[in-house]
Order: structure tokens, then sequence, then C-alpha cells
């Protein structure tokens, strides 16, 4: 499978993602540059954590307006898998791929901890190889993880199957436990929590790794 | 042209910035602040002289990127 890692000024996960995609998946990612208006041919791309644009204005809300932004969405729409992890979960509510918007959290504290996840459905690229129902560990580390929706968003969500995870013991005040979501056409994700970190032993854990290889299996 | 755009949230949106400046105005001995919303302020100079067209391309600009309508409102002034 081939993929993509697109960094932004402030994109500071991408090697943690690159070293993953690498390690899981046996071929090195391409990274691409914000400014870049087009994309190689792939069939995974990824938005890594960080803090784009220092988290001006909103989180994400500048990337998400940038030129790769365009290219990403129409890779999207012909059904490319398109993940964002942590500031790439922001990017992907602003530029509108995921609906909703990812406020300060509750507790206003930047969390940077371990948090437990209950996979919610497997029916994704993305989830294909977790049980349903799991409980998974995966570490958190960020200031604006409070997924927000209005009613009538949250109520399709849950109607279409489109949470993928929920925090077991929720660290940020996000509407309903959300974790991550997907789009309806169900190949894009985006998740506060960092698979990429819990992959192999010296990780401290395997509970990231069922993610890419659902991915780079599909 | 001078111009002014003013975010702010929407009501019903939780703002945690809003209830922790409104306990710490009530620590410092402000009684009564029955609630605090935080927003923000843009200050915005166009070359365009026309008010309605500056008007009409302000409200883009916080339609576009200013505003997440999603949690937030937004106002446009004219200033001068």
């Amino acid at each position: 499978m081939k993929s993509a890692v697109v960094v932004f000024p402030g994109s500071n996960r991408e090697r943690d993602m690159v070293a993953a995609i690498e390690k899981i998946g046996g071929s090195r990612p391409a990274v691409v540059w914000h400014g870049e208006h087009d994309l190689p041919k792939v069939d995974l791309i990824v938005i890594p954590g960080g803090f784009s644009y220092g988290d001006y204005l909103r989180s994400g809300a500048i990337a998400a307006r940038e030129p790769i932004m365009d290219a990403i969405r129409r890779e999207a729409e012909r059904g490319v898998a398109v993940l964002g992890v942590c500031n790439g979960f922001q990017i992907l509510c602003e530029a509108g791929l995921l609906p909703g918007v990812l406020m300060r959290n509750a507790g206003l504290k930047f969390i940077c901890k371990e948090v437990k996840l209950r996979v919610e459905t497997t029916d994704s690229a993305f989830t294909a190889r977790y049980e349903k129902g799991a409980v998974i560990r995966s570490p958190v580390a960020h200031g604006d993880g409070n997924y927000r929706a209005d009613d009538e968003t949250l109520a399709r969500l849950k109607a279409e199957d489109r949470i993928a995870f929920r925090y077991v013991g929720n660290p940020n005040g996000s509407i309903d436990d959300i974790a991550g979501i997907l789009s309806e056409k169900r190949n894009v994700l985006g998740m506060m929590p960092h698979p990429e970190n819990l992959i192999e032993p010296l990780n401290g854990g395997l509970d990231g790794r069922p993610l890419f290889e659902s991915l780079l299996a599909a | 042209m001078k111009a002014r755009v003013t975010v702010t949230l929407k009501n019903g949106v939780l703002d945690p910035q809003g209830k922790a400046i409104e306990g710490a105005l009530g620590s410092l001995g402000f009684a009564g602040v029955a609630s605090v919303r935080q927003g923000k302020v843009f200050d915005i100079e166009v070359a365009e002289t026309d008010a309605g067209k500056a008007k009409a391309e302000l409200e883009a600009m916080a339609a576009k990127l200013l505003a997440n309508t999603v949690i937030e409102n937004y106002r446009v002034e004219i200033l001068s």
C-alpha cells in the first residue's frame, strides 16, 4: 500500500506516524508539504498531530484552508482512506471533511496521558482488525479535544454507526464520550488519541497496531 | 476602509474559558457577575471603498475563516 503523510508548519508527530506506517506496512510513506497542490497517487493519506500554525485562530483552522486540503478533499471523494490524528482530526473538522468541531478541553488543562477507548464499530478500513466493543489503550496529548456537534449531527453519527471510538473515562468533556468519528462514506477517520504511539513492545503496548494493520491490509 | 468583525460563541455552546474567567472575576471580589462568554475581535482594513461591497467581502471572510459557524456567530461593522 502506498501512503502519504501531510506536514504543516507546526506539525510535530509526523515522524512517529511515518515510523508506524513503515514498520507495519513495510514501505515508507511520502511526506508531503502543505503548500503542494497535488498528492502522489496513494491509498492512504494521513494528517498527523501537532500544533499547525501554533493553533492560531482555532486549532486546525489555518491548515484547513491550505492548498493541499483541496487535493485531500478530492482524494477523499474518490474513496481514498484519510486518517487525521489529534491536530489532524481538528484540521479535518475545520475543513468540513468531518462534521463538528474540537473545542478547549472542559477542564482547560492540556492532557497528556494514556486513556482507554472502546472500539464502537468494526465497519471501516481503519477498525476492521479490532473486535467490536474491545477496550484498548491509547495515549492522548491535546488541549482542544472536546468534541462538539449539534444534536442533529450527533443523532446522525449514531444512527449511521459513525462513532469509531469512545473514551472509557472521558478526559476532555467530549459530547457522548466521542474520541473518533468516520465520514459518511466511512473512508475518513478523525481521532484525538494517538494509535501510532502504541505499536511495538518498546512503546509499552500494541493496541494501536490493528488500526494500521486494517488499513494496510485493505 | 476599517472594519471590525466580532466572533462570539453561539448560545448553548459550552465555554470553559468564559467559565474560568467568570470564576476569576468572582475571586477578585467582583460580586454579581452572572456569566462571562469569551469571543474574538478582528480589526481589518480593506482596500474596498464602497461600504456595501466591503461589508459583503468581510461577511465572506467571517464565514469562510474567522468564525467556525458550527459553534460561533459573527457580526461585521464598518468603522470608517
